[in-house]
């Protein structure tokens, strides 16, 4: 799978043309976009620009001690993020810190174990920021969804904890809910994979020269592996955070409480 | 020596900026209670306290002369059970309800018995909860709270949303209740007309 492709950033800067389109059509329809369309490239430019000589520097000094590091701040980082998009569940931090943690070691483990790639960074970085980019997201639906819920629901669970049933059996529908919208995304995804869109990984194989069938082996793997991960954060986050919406008497917390 | 069911020293409880009970000291004796007041006086937020879906911040009550908070709160609440103000069933079917009550609460299920008692009739069990009217929602509550066993119900408003004629079969079914089972009543009531007919003794808050 050894392919190589030689980039300028001629190349890049005129691939801002497609920027400057898009901040285009955002002026003239007026959607009020132009400002975030020209932070999200600059943003993405300083990050990738930044994230690659770390790659690099990281390929270089080949230990698996500074993979750990990065991608524990990936994971802290990712835990931040998506604690700001689930506002109504207090404590979301460290629901959201664990199943990442937990999904992305869970994953990475296993498929070190069954031996489809090796423990080296040159596998590890890749797959890692994978992983935990996709665990965030669903993690992040998943609770603010369950914060939905649980604010929408007060009553229901209420009336349910008033025949004696405990918080997480009062809770259970509201979790399976949040749960369920957290993974979905990416089994719907998945689903019309190849049919209805490429994946990123294939695409950047292809465009690198990789022969299709390798492309799509380890587009494949990649897309299981993100499964995976996704369930295991979305479990972990949800099945921890509903916690926080209970004291323990098994009453549930006043908002803002 | 005199039984009391609730005993209230002192009840205060503030959300936000709101004080909620302030200062509330009663007594609620076995039989039936209703507690009335104006709208906001605090008088669902103390049906909540009794079975402790909510503590209050200072003050002390005591349930059958044993501090509240001194009782295991799944176990209370099967003993002291609420049926809240607005219908809030599980999805499923009237008798999947019952029978989840039930279970909670370790007791065997006569469902019929229960949808008698709350007046309905024996049919309703295999009836879907999305396809009852708000009246037989209030009542399938009511037969979901009966299926426990419980010592004593706590009512909050049980026909506030309901037309005259759906009330006054809810309230012949509390009036039954009573003469039929060994069960403490303590209704949460706007109406001091209600509050006359369906119970011996009355306490006014705000």
């Amino acid at each position: 799978m050894s392919t190589s492709i030689h980039l300028s950033l001629g190349q890049v800067a005129a691939s801002l043309a497609l920027v400057a389109l898009a901040a285009a059509i955002s002026f003239w329809r007026r959607t009020d976009l132009e400002r975030d369309i020209v932070v999200a490239a600059v943003r993405s430019f300083v990050q990738l620009t930044a994230i690659g000589y770390a790659i690099k520097l990281i390929f270089e000094a080949d230990t698996i001690w500074l993979v750990l590091a990065l991608l524990s701040v990936m994971v802290v980082f990712g835990a931040f993020t998506a604690r700001s998009r689930a506002t109504k569940v207090p404590g979301a931090f460290w629901p959201l810190l664990v199943g990442l943690t937990i999904a992305a070691a869970t994953t990475l483990g296993l498929v070190v174990a069954l031996g489809i790639f090796d423990p080296t960074p040159r596998y590890l970085v890749p797959v890692g920021g994978m992983v935990i980019g996709n665990a965030m997201t669903a993690s992040a639906v998943a609770l603010n969804r369950l914060g939905d819920e649980v604010s929408d629901s007060r009553a229901a669970i209420e009336a349910t904890l008033a025949l004696g049933a405990t918080a997480r059996e009062a809770a259970e529908p509201f979790v399976r809910r949040a749960l369920r919208s957290g993974t979905i995304a990416l089994v719907d995804s998945t689903k019309t994979t190849g049919l209805i869109f490429f994946p990123g990984t294939m695409v950047g194989m292809l465009l690198a020269g990789a022969a299709p069938t390798d492309a799509v082996r380890l587009q494949l793997i990649l897309l299981y592996a993100l499964l995976g991960s996704v369930a295991i954060s979305a479990l972990v986050a949800t099945g921890l955070a509903y916690r926080n919406f209970f004291t323990p008497a098994q009453q549930l917390r006043e908002l803002g409480e | 020596m005199r039984a009391v069911l609730f005993e209230l020293r002192d009840v205060s409880l503030t959300r936000g900026e709101r004080r909620v009970l302030d200062s509330v000291d009663a007594e609620i004796e076995p039989g039936a209670t209703a507690i009335v007041g104006p709208s906001g006086a605090g008088k669902s937020t103390l049906l909540r306290l009794l079975n402790r879906l909510a503590d209050p911040d200072t003050g002390t009550i005591a349930y059958r002369g044993r501090p509240l908070d001194s009782y295991e709160p799944l176990a209370l609440r099967r003993e002291v059970s609420l049926v809240p103000q607005l219908p809030a069933l599980l999805e499923g079917t009237v008798e999947s309800n019952l029978a989840y009550a039930a279970g909670l609460a370790g007791k065997q299920l006569d469902a019929a018995e229960c949808l008698r008692h709350a007046g309905l009739a024996a049919e309703f069990a295999a009836r879907d909860v999305s396809r009852l009217s708000v009246g037989e929602r209030q009542r399938a509550m009511l037969a979901r709270s009966l299926a426990q066993q419980p010592g004593v119900l706590l009512l909050d408003e049980p026909t506030s949303a309901l037309d005259s004629e759906a009330r006054d079969a809810i309230e012949a079914t509390l009036r039954r209740l009573r003469g039929e089972l060994d069960i403490s009543l303590v209704l949460v009531t706007h109406d001091p007309e209600q509050a006359r007919r369906l119970t011996d003794r009355v306490i006014r808050l705000g």
